[in-house]
This record gives C-alpha cells, sequence and structure tokens, in this order.
C-alpha cells in the first residue's frame, strides 16, 4: 500500500461547505488514499465464516461481487427490515429538517454533504425507497428512490466508513433517529457480499481466534501484563503481580487490549495494577476474555455476541462473583445495551456486584453483573478508601474527553469526573466548551474500527472538532493532558492531538489514580508512571526533561 | 440530465397548483359532490387505513435491543444525584420515559437543543481556523410555531363540526384575536402558521445544504400547507363565502348525511380539497414522523439495561469460539508460562473439544 501524506493543518483546516452544483445521486466518490480503509483480506473473512472472502481492491473498477450480490443486499436489507423497527421507522420517519447536519464531526471536517447524517441515511433510504416503497417504484428518483447498482453500493462503502457509530447525530434528532444504528445495518449488508474493511476484520479475526485485537496469544498476553507489573515495581517499589485464568477468584477483570498494548493506554493498565494491589483485591485476568473492545460489534450485531459472549462464558469457567470492567468506550457500549440481551439472560451463575472493600451492592448492574472501573473507583473515593497525594499530578493540567459510547448510550458522566476532582490538584481540571462535551461530545474521529494508518487523512479531519475544542482549553487554560476512559481514544487520540496540537498528551484517568495513589511501603516518587519527573523532582532527573 | 433541485422543487409546486386548479374549475363546473363529499371522505378512510397500516408495518418489527439515547448521567451510585431533567435525558424507568416523550412530543426537546456550528478564521491558531458552536434556537421555534398554531387552526374549525359549538372554541377565538385592528378579527394563529411555513420553506431554499438535500417529499407537504392556510386566508379575510352554508356542509360530513347546498364558492371547495388530499397524503408521506416519534427506540426506551433483562425475540445461539479452543492451540506455551490450563499437558489431548 502507498504511504498516505496527511496535508498540514492548515490545508485541512480549510473545509469547504459548499455542496457541489450536481444532484447528489450524480455524484460519485472518489477514492484517494488517505479517504478510505483498505478491503478486508481474504484470510481473516476465513477464519471466522464470513461470506465471500476474495481479495479486492478498493480504487480498483471490479469488486469482485459475487453474481448475484443484488439479489443478496435487497434479501438482506429485508430481513434486517423484518428484525429491526429502528431501521424501518428511521428510513420512514426522517423529515429532512437538517438539525443533524452540522452535529457530525466527519461533516464539519470534510465538509462532504453526504457525511450530514441525514444524507447518509438517505444514501440507504433511497433504496429502501426504490424496492420497497410504491412510491419509489412508481416515481424513482422524484421520490428520492434509486437504483441499486455498484456505484450505490460503493458508495455505501465509502460513506458508511465516515460514521464512527458516535450518535451525536441521535442527540440532537427531534425523533431520536439514530445514524449509528443505520452505519451498523449498512455494514452488515456489505458484508453480506463480502464487503469488509482489513482494520476491522484482522482485529475481529485476531479476537476470535486468539483473545484479544492485537492477536495477542495467551502467552504473549501474560508477558505484556507482566512487564507492566515489573514497571509498577520499577517506579513505586510496590510489586503489582497479576494471576491469569485463577479460578475461585472473586471478580474476573476484563479491559481493552489497548491497555496493554501500547502507550498511553498501558499507563492506565499500571494504574489497574496498582489500585487493585492497594486493595488486595481477590481478582484474577483471563488469556481467554482478554479483550473488553468488540470490534465485532462495528461489523454486525452477531459478530458482537460471538466476541461478547466470551465474556460470560469465561466468568462461569472461572467461577467468579463478577466482572469489573475497564476503560473503554464501546465495550461499556455493548455492555450496557447489548450484553445481556446478548446472553438472552441475567446470568445467574454470577451474583449482583458488591465491592468487597466499601460493600457497596452495585444494584445497576443487578442483571448485568458487571461495574465500570469507574463506579467502583468513585466508590472507593466516596467512602475514603484511597489515600492520595494529589502533588503527584501537579505537572497535568487536564481536559476530559466524554468517549462517545460511554456518554450517548450508557450515560457516564459524573464519575471520571468526581475521580479526576479527587486525583489532581485544585484548579488542574478544565472543562472544554459545553457543546462540545458530555452528550454533545465530538468524536475522536476514528473509532469503530476506523483507526487505520491509511485512512489517516479522513481520521484527522474527522477529529477536527474534538481537537479544536481542545485547542481552546490548551490555549486559555495552558491545558496539557487530554483524560478519556477509552481504550480507542487513547490509542487514536494521542495521533490526532499531535497533530492538531502537539505537546498535548493523552491519559487514561485510572493512570491519575495510579500516579496519587500513596502506599505505605512504596518507595520516594520522583516521577509518575511515564517515567517523568514530578514537580520538585525535575532536576533530579537529568537533562532531558527540563522545564 | 435534469436539475435535481429544480425537479424536486417545481414537480410538487406544479402539483399542488394543479390540484387547486382542478378544485376550482371542478367547483365550477358543477361537480361540488366530488370536491365536497367524495373526496373528504375518500380520504378519511385512506387517512385511517393507511395510518393504521403503517403502523402495524411498523410494529411487526421487534426491538431487538434496548438502545436509548442517553444526553445525561445515567443511574449509578446512590450519592451521585440526578435532578429530574436528567432523568428525563436518561431515563431510569417507565415514568421517565414518559416525561421524556412528553417533553418531544410537547416541547420538541430535541430540537430544543440544537446548535449551530461555523468555521471562523482565527489567526492565532497555527491552522488558522476556529470551529465555533453555539446555541440555535430558530429552527425549535419556527417548527414549534407552525406545529402548535396548526393544533389551534384545526381546534377552530371544529366549530364547522359542532352544532352549537363547543364551549372551548369561543374562548380559543376570543384568545386568539384579541390583537384586534381588522375587520374580521385576524386569528394570530393562522398568521403564525403561515409565517412558520414560510420559514421552513425558506430555509430549505437558501440554506445550501439544505438545498442539496431536500426532496419532492419535503417541498410538497410544505406547499400543501401554504396553500391549505393562504385560501384559508383568502376565505376568512377577502373573498369572503357563505359560512352557514360551509357549516351545512361540514355538518352533514359528520353525520354522514351529506349535503351540498348553494352558496359555497369555488374557492372553498379548493381549500377543502387540500385538506381533503393532506389527509389522504399523510400516511404515506414524511408526516408519519407525528405518530412515529412515540415508537422511536432511542427516545421510548429507559436505560436500564443492567438492571432489567431486555429479551429479543430472534436471539439465536451463535458459534464462538470456546476456552477449550483456545487451550487446545495453546496449552504448551500456557503450560509453560505459568497459566493454568484444564487439561495437564501428559493427559491425552485430542479427544477433548
Amino acid at each position: 500500500m502507498a504511504k498516505v501524506t496527511v496535508p498540514k493543518p492548515q490545508e485541512l483546516a480549510k473545509v469547504n461547505y459548499q455542496p457541489p452544483a450536481k444532484g447528489w445521486m450524480d455524484v460519485k466518490p472518489e477514492f484517494r488514499p488517505g479517504t478510505y480503509v483498505n478491503a478486508a483480506q481474504p484470510k481473516w473473512l476465513e477464519m471466522i465464516n464470513y461470506p465471500y472472502p476474495r481479495a479486492w481492491s478498493v480504487p480498483d473498477e471490479d469488486w469482485k461481487l459475487p453474481p448475484d450480490w443484488k439479489e443478496i443486499i435487497l434479501q438482506q436489507m429485508e430481513d434486517r427490515l423484518s428484525r429491526f423497527r429502528s431501521l424501518k421507522l428511521f428510513f420512514d420517519i426522517c423529515v429532512r429538517c437538517g438539525a443533524c447536519a452540522d452535529k457530525c464531526h466527519f461533516y464539519l471536517g470534510t465538509g462532504d454533504p453526504k457525511n450530514m447524517p441525514v444524507m447518509r441515511a438517505e444514501l440507504l433510504r433511497s433504496v429502501y425507497k426504490r424496492y420497497f416503497k410504491p412510491a419509489g417504484k412508481f416515481f424513482g428518483e422524484l421520490a428520492g428512490a434509486r437504483d441499486l447498482t455498484e456505484d450505490v453500493l460503493k458508495e455505501w462503502f465509502y460513506y458508511l466508513h465516515q460514521c464512527t457509530i458516535c450518535r451525536r447525530c441521535s442527540v440532537f434528532c427531534p425523533y431520536g433517529i439514530d445514524m449509528a444504528e443505520m452505519t451498523l445495518l449498512g455494514r452488515e449488508l456489505l458484508a453480506s457480499v463480502g464487503i469488509n474493511i482489513d482494520w476491522a476484520m484482522a482485529s475481529v479475526a485476531s479476537c476470535y481466534t486468539k483473545g484479544s485485537h492485537i492477536g495477542a496469544t495467551p502467552q504473549a498476553f501474560k508477558d505484556m501484563l507482566d512487564f507492566l507489573a515489573e514497571e509498577n515495581e520499577r517506579i513505586t517499589g510496590v510489586e503489582t503481580p497479576v494471576t491469569y485464568n485463577r479460578k475461585g477468584a472473586e471478580i474476573l477483570f476484563i479491559t481493552p487490549s489497548g491497555d496493554y498494548f501500547a502507550d498511553p493506554g498501558s499507563y492506565t493498565m499500571m494504574g489497574y495494577l496498582l489500585l487493585f494491589k492497594y486493595l488486595d483485591l481477590d481478582y484474577t485476568v483471563s488469556t481467554y476474555a482478554a479483550e473488553g473492545g468488540n470490534f465485532g460489534w462495528f461489523i454486525s450485531h452477531e459478530m458482537g455476541k460471538r466476541l461478547n459472549i466470551k465474556m460470560y462464558e469465561e466468568a462461569k469457567r472461572l467461577g467468579v462473583k463478577w466482572i469489573l470492567g475497564g476503560e473503554c468506550g464501546h465495550m461499556w457500549r455493548v455492555c450496557n445495551q447489548y450484553q445481556t440481551t446478548y446472553y438472552g439472560e441475567s446470568p445467574s451463575f454470577l451474583e449482583v456486584p458488591k465491592s468487597p472493600i466499601t460493600g457497596t451492592v452495585f444494584e445497576n448492574a443487578r442483571a448485568h453483573k458487571m461495574v465500570h472501573i469507574s463506579e467502583f473507583t468513585a466508590d472507593l473515593i466516596h467512602n475514603n478508601k484511597l489515600k492520595f497525594d494529589v502533588s503527584r499530578n501537579e505537572h497535568i493540567k487536564l481536559t476530559f474527553h466524554d468517549s462517545c459510547n460511554p456518554a450517548r448510550a450508557m450515560g457516564i458522566f459524573e464519575e471520571p469526573r468526581y475521580i479526576i476532582k479527587n486525583v489532581l490538584p485544585e484548579g488542574h481540571f478544565f472543562e472544554m466548551p459545553p457543546n462540545t462535551i458530555r452528550e454533545k461530545t465530538f468524536c475522536c474521529g476514528s473509532s469503530a474500527a476506523l483507526n487505520a494508518d491509511e485512512f489517516m487523512e479522513t481520521r484527522m479531519k474527522g477529529g477536527f472538532p474534538r481537537a479544536n475544542a481542545v485547542r481552546h482549553v490548551a490555549e486559555k487554560y495552558g491545558v496539557n493532558h487530554l483524560g478519556c476512559i477509552c481504550a480507542l481514544d487513547r490509542a487514536t487520540l494521542p495521533t490526532l492531538v499531535n497533530y492538531w496540537i502537539p505537546g498535548m498528551e493523552v491519559t487514561g484517568i485510572t493512570e491519575l489514580v495510579g500516579n496519587a495513589l500513596v502506599f505505605p511501603d512504596e518507595i520516594e516518587r520522583t516521577t509518575d508512571l511515564r517515567d517523568r519527573p514530578l514537580v520538585g523532582f525535575e532536576e533530579a532527573e537529568g537533562e532531558e526533561e527540563a522545564e | 440530465m435534469t436539475d435535481f433541485f429544480k425537479m424536486h422543487f417545481l414537480v410538487p409546486l406544479a402539483a399542488v397548483l394543479g390540484l387547486m386548479a382542478m378544485a376550482y374549475f371542478g367547483a365550477q363546473a358543477n361537480l361540488q359532490w366530488v370536491f365536497g363529499v367524495a373526496a373528504p371522505y375518500l380520504s378519511v378512510l385512506l387517512f385511517v387505513e393507511g395510518l393504521i397500516y403503517r403502523i402495524v408495518y411498523w410494529a411487526r418489527s421487534p426491538v431487538p435491543f434496548r438502545i436509548p439515547t442517553t444526553c445525561a448521567q445515567n443511574r449509578t451510585l446512590p450519592w451521585i444525584e440526578k435532578t429530574v431533567g436528567e432523568k428525563l435525558d436518561n431515563p431510569e424507568k417507565f415514568s421517565h420515559v414518559v416525561g421524556r416523550m412528553a417533553l418531544e412530543v410537547l416541547a420538541f426537546r430535541s430540537l430544543f437543543r440544537n446548535t449551530r456550528t461555523e468555521l471562523q478564521k482565527h489567526p492565532d491558531y497555527p491552522e488558522g481556523a476556529k470551529l465555533v458552536h453555539w446555541s440555535y434556537k430558530w429552527l425549535w421555534f419556527g417548527a414549534i410555531a407552525f406545529h402548535y398554531a396548526f393544533l389551534l387552526v384545526i381546534l377552530r374549525h371544529m366549530r364547522f363540526f359542532s352544532e352549537p359549538a363547543w364551549g372551548f372554541i369561543h374562548r380559543l377565538e376570543s384568545v386568539d384575536g384579541f390583537v384586534q385592528f381588522y375587520v374580521p378579527v385576524v386569528y394570530l394563529t393562522g398568521v403564525a402558521m403561515l409565517a412558520g411555513l414560510t420559514y421552513l420553506l425558506a430555509r430549505r431554499l437558501f440554506n445550501p445544504g439544505m438545498r442539496y438535500l431536500s426532496l419532492a417529499a419535503d417541498y410538497f407537504p410544505l406547499f400543501l400547507l401554504l396553500s391549505i392556510g393562504l385560501t384559508g386566508f383568502f376565505l376568512r379575510y377577502i373573498y369572503r363565502t357563505d359560512v352557514t352554508a360551509v357549516k351545512e356542509l361540514a355538518m352533514g360530513l359528520v353525520t354522514l348525511h351529506p349535503v351540498v347546498p348553494a352558496g359555497i364558492s369555488p374557492l372553498f371547495f379548493t381549500h377543502l380539497f387540500l385538506v381533503s388530499v393532506l389527509f389522504a397524503y399523510f400516511p404515506f408521506s414524511k408526516l408519519m414522523h407525528a405518530p412515529g416519534v412515540f415508537l422511536s427506540p432511542t427516545r421510548n426506551m429507559a436505560n436500564n439495561n443492567r438492571w432489567r433483562l431486555h429479551v429479543n425475540p430472534w436471539n439465536y445461539p451463535v458459534k464462538f469460539h470456546t476456552y477449550m479452543d483456545q487451550e487446545n492451540e495453546y496449552r504448551e506455551a500456557m503450560v509453560e508460562a505459568g497459566i493454568p490450563v484444564e487439561i495437564p499437558l501428559a493427559a491425552p489431548v485430542e479427544e477433548e473439544k
């Protein structure tokens, strides 16, 4: 693949919002490197029994579709209509008021009118009208209907992979029409004729067969965590050993692979380990349910279930009482909106989660039997179970990025903020403008399996609204860290802020907890978990970090 | 290649003008029974049947997952307080959902949240530009003005269909006409309705993005409603017709003893026919957003998945990679790494699934 070069920020920030003169049915997408994700290699599809594995390439004219691709798509669409009321309804009731238009980060970043959620939906809706509605059959284009052609399919591919399923449009829609739902189902239609993106399928197939998106084997998974535990010991003098697949542990801890795979997620992982050590928590991690994230759900509801089911299955095998989940966005969307429904019942082999430290019973997780680490930590802090030295976070001026999924598909706003305020010195936390946080938060621009390198130009455009709000607090308050409770954010935001606001760091919230936790038997800490000198210890650290 | 905008704008305009001409000249050509009786009855039939058909069509598909869009803090630790507004924006139980729906339907809650975002030049930033977001209530205001005005106009028209006219109609009329600057008294709702519609049409025409995405199905109802409003306006204020005769016609229709009295102007039949077309068109159009919003799963469900199971009627077992699949593949390496396994290395490995 050709190396993608992204234009300079000054170039990218010149967005042209003027729609083309031609009507949208006559405009075809241009597959330019940097603006699409590569086609999935056949081996991934074979690993998970997905249909029509074949070698094909996005810029090619011929996508090597199966001969009856059109019948398949229409039959699959009919099937989805019969199984999802949401789809019928969202197709039928949109009035095209345009309230969603300037809410989409991809529209704001690209200026492409087909990235207005209403238009993106219309790309699918026009086919629905043509084949499932009398008006579309009779009046055709006048009714906003059009034939399903290969060009239409390519257009779906292009724009359904410029939607991060973030639901910001759905907050503003007067009827709650959720583009995310249509994007997901649209991607299912594409997959039914073997059109998938490589970044998603590679992650899914690796997760399915090995245990995590990054394809770590059980032994590699252990290596990574053991290494982070050693890092903890080196920096804090505290041993934070991890047990693997330990039967009879009270709690199974599951977090996305992003948290043990690479910086800066790994620092959050170190934070978890320190926190659990501090509490002497009876927990274990699993090499089988080693992935909290779920790229499967980005490609279909069924694949989401095929990956998600590992969590409960492993909890049952290990005989734990409940599950603790790490900081992750789409993982928690799946956990909150789908997990028990996928499973078909509330798992009877688990107990209603109860914090062994504070005795708090998590009534809100009575059926799900899984607790979010931010809920768990906030409860600990509220009950004065943690001793912090906030001066260890004094070098950090933080703003908090509400990740789309916990924000708009769950509603977890207060816990992370509560933790932040307790682990940072007074006056070190600054909110971004109100129209860019909480339920109105802007996406990182790379979620929903779009964090592929070859997609960099569009990623940087899609993340522009987020970065721009971060820029605002960086200029105004000197904010130097962007906090989040999402492993995908920790994987994608560093690239984004590095592009738009060099010098800005991305951090998980539990990393800050790990920095601040005071252990009775720790060594004197002179650095944070990233080996950066704490305030007051700069000169001791030598020359490279002079501030 | 036809111009997309022109086609989607002009065809519905021509259609509405054609419908008007049809009724106007039809009434002059002694087809009063067609436009005064047959059309209204047919349209009501289509309206009711179409409405039922469409709602049943929607309801036939299940709601497999509970997917409310959460716009505030969810239920969590008891000491994290939630305001009433937050409970309605992220409902925990049925009563919250009722509140959320009520706000949505009666106050257009989500539209009230509307913001406008604009890219502005900002030389201080290296990228030279800044996105500015601000609260933008005009769409909400225009929409709510039109909808409520239309509702009140419909209620006022009930005086044609009740004998004696229901009491609330008189009160409504006196409030509606309290600004007395013209004879006959000008109803504010009529003015608001026309103003609201004009705004909704203007934004489709003058905002390039809106013009790009608007379809004939967006212009047609606007033209139809505008023509209904305008013909009504003319009937009341300029070319008045015999109101007693109109009432006789209306009462005949609702009592199922239709009569067509003499003295009703063709303009009135035009007005009535346009209303009939609206009724007939309603169930087959985007106007179904009105009943549809009640069924919207992102708004009408409580965010209570974590403590109340939602059952998917078509949930089916899926093939998945089991723990034993993993162990069978990596047993040796796992043992070497000190990870506990189900079947020790020495034991036979093959027959285990």
